[in-house]
């Protein structure tokens, strides 16, 4: 375990060196960045869309200007494309900033926030909202519930024995995970072959194929809230990362920011997978890569998280439907990118070691 | 500055490992709390920290009960320096010295300007500012030690707790810890140390605690209470003090193990 605590801390050396100031910059370049992809997604898909119809369309329903579009450019614009970029925004920036945020609470740099249960508890309450044919919206709410209930499980195992090890916790969620994986293949078993099978199969790889405006208003506030929670107190998170223990001697009020950081990352997290599916790999490696850039203080990892997060899965997603001439599904591809970048990372700490 | 009065403590109801603790720290004074492993020092501490719940006895800090305080407004009356700390994340030794600014950082805050310039002039005072920039995982221990010094001085409060501040350093990084609470107590802060070593009394402290099994056998000067029967029975192992003349020809206790 040594030598991984040695490798996450090898990566950050360069970025460390480089006065406060210098991280305003990044985080600067960091949004520039995410507005370029932000815009170039609009021009992405299988109609073509020039990009000054988009930005006429977007300002002009910002401020209500008269239409000056076509009718067939606006859906494109406003009912095919932009729920769906919203929604990876809304995605990739929630599991990046409860990754951080979980790394943070539980002192692990390999924790994510997959690994308490979540992602396969929304997953059996999205797959059992698919088998008896609920209505979109309360399929969402099953697997959102299903989400916390599973962290819920996790928790309780944990403090079964006496929550005193980060391993403890690790291990309860993957005893949770599984068992919510098993019963999500039980509901799969029984499932139609005909209709309902393949869409559970799609649904599980992780997706944003079918997500509508309506999705992203509602999956804005579990979303947004949260972070804005994480963010005010920020430093008491970031302090966090030297042991409870100290952290409590240093005026930190332990309970209360343990039960905010646990509440607002697993409401971030339940939402997120009960309307895109599973997604792994972003919650675990985005914040690494933030921490390379902007250091380890949780108040700079947070913001760069969320930007970092945000511009990724978008950048995934627009690739996912553009790539081939069939999508595919962006957990796939987070997956065949996000692992060999851990290699990576892995290789280029290991000179860092000697 | 504090005052423990009949503390009975355990983390099972059937066993107390604290026995009746009774003692006081005054402003600036320097105490050494001395006694074998597992004589329940690190428990004590713990309580006087707030991170154990007591439930039979009191702890005064400037005479207000440490259960009616929050942990901010106790962390600005007691800064705490552990025997070593680990960060899984690559932060620099400056990030760790601005953690001691969080009690006096609001809750939505974040450390300012003011709180940074505290935290160089923390790491300038013990003659460290070399390593302000350096990732606090790849310093030596003894260097971790001051850092972590010079943490529990920008908490700004009167009393630190240092837990075996000398433990697992070499003996030149030993003296260098034992120069720098010397300092630190000239300065006035009132220190309470926990150590496996009588020398320390002797060289550095004005009152010492002897714990065997959850209790105080002795609180006092050194001069009265460190004695060679003493010692021999807290710690079962025989000794003698001898005293010798120091550099200004003022008389220096020192305690020396009989291996025979």
């Amino acid at each position: 375990m040594r030598a991984i605590d040695n490798m996450f801390r090898t990566l950050a050396k360069p970025a460390d060196r480089l006065p406060f100031r210098s991280n305003t910059v990044k985080l600067l370049a960091m949004i520039a960045i995410l507005l370029i992809v932000f815009l170039g997604s609009f021009l992405i898909g299988r109609y073509p869309v020039s990009p000054e119809t988009v930005l006429t369309i977007l300002v002009g329903k910002i401020f209500g200007l008269p239409q000056a579009w076509s009718d067939n450019m606006e859906t494109i614009v406003m009912k095919v494309r932009l729920p769906r970029i919203l929604m990876a925004l809304l995605v990739g920036g929630a599991l990046s900033v409860a990754g951080a945020a979980y790394q943070n609470l539980f002192r692990n740099p390999l924790m994510a926030p997959e690994m308490l249960g979540a992602t396969w508890g929304a997953a059996f309450g999205a797959v059992l909202g698919m088998v008896f044919r609920f209505p979109w919206v309360v399929m969402e709410l099953t697997a959102f519930f299903f989400g916390l209930f599973a962290i819920f499980c996790t928790i309780c195992i944990n403090s079964l024995f006496g929550s005193k090890y980060t391993i403890t916790l690790v291990l309860a969620g993957i005893v949770v995970s599984a068992f919510f994986q098993a019963n999500t293949f039980v509901l799969k078993y029984l499932a139609d072959p005909m209709d309902t099978l393949p869409a559970i199969t799609l649904w599980l790889m992780g997706g944003l194929s079918k997500v509508s405006m309506q999705d992203v208003v509602w999956a804005a506030l579990p979303v947004l809230v949260p972070v804005i929670a994480l963010y005010t107190v920020r430093w008491r998170i970031n302090v966090l990362s030297v042991g409870e223990e100290e952290a409590h001697t240093l005026g930190v009020n332990i309970k209360r920011t343990r039960l905010m950081v646990l509440l607002c990352a697993t409401l971030m997290t339940a939402a997120v997978v009960s309307v895109s599916g599973v997604i792994h790999w972003v919650g675990l490696v985005i914040p690494h890569l933030a921490r390379m850039l902007v250091g380890a203080d949780f108040s700079r990892v947070l913001p760069a998280s969320l930007l970092l997060g945000s511009t990724y899965l978008l950048a995934m997603d627009t690739l996912s439907r553009s790539i081939a001439a069939v999508e595919i599904q962006v957990g796939i591809l987070t997956a065949l990118v996000g692992a060999p970048f851990f290699v990576f990372l892995l290789a280029k700490a290991k000179k860092g070691w000697v | 500055m504090l005052k423990v009065e009949n503390l009975s403590f355990g983390y099972s109801p059937a066993r107390d490992l604290l026995v009746d603790l009774s003692f006081s720290v005054e402003n600036g004074d320097v105490v050494c709390l001395l006694g074998p492993n597992g004589t329940g020092k690190t428990t004590l501490l713990r309580c006087l920290l707030g991170l154990a719940k007591i439930r039979v006895g009191s702890i005064r800090v400037k005479g207000i009960d440490i259960k009616a305080v929050s942990t901010g407004q106790l962390s600005r009356q007691i800064a705490y320096v552990p025997q070593a700390t680990t960060t899984v994340f690559p932060h620099r030794v400056l990030d760790m010295v601005v953690m001691g600014r969080t009690p006096h950082i609001g809750l939505m805050a974040t450390p300012a300007a003011a709180d940074l310039k505290i935290a160089r002039e923390a790491l300038a005072e013990l003659g460290i500012s070399h390593l302000t920039d350096c990732l606090f995982s790849e310093i030596s221990g003894g260097e971790r030690q001051l850092v972590l010094i010079a943490r529990a001085i920008t908490q700004q409060a009167e009393m630190l707790i240092m837990d075996e501040p000398t433990s697992s350093l070499d003996y030149g990084n030993q003296v260098r810890i034992l120069k720098v609470i010397n300092q630190l107590a000239k300065r006035g802060y009132s220190i309470l140390m926990t150590s496996h070593f009588p020398n320390h009394a002797f060289l550095l402290c004005n009152k010492v605690l002897l714990m065997k099994q959850g209790r105080l056998s002795a609180v006092g000067s050194p001069e009265e209470f460190v004695t060679e029967e003493r010692l021999s029975d807290l710690y079962d192992t025989k000794v003698k003090i001898v005293e010798v003349p120091g550099q200004a020809m003022e008389p220096i206790k020192i305690c020396i193990p009989l291996l025979t």
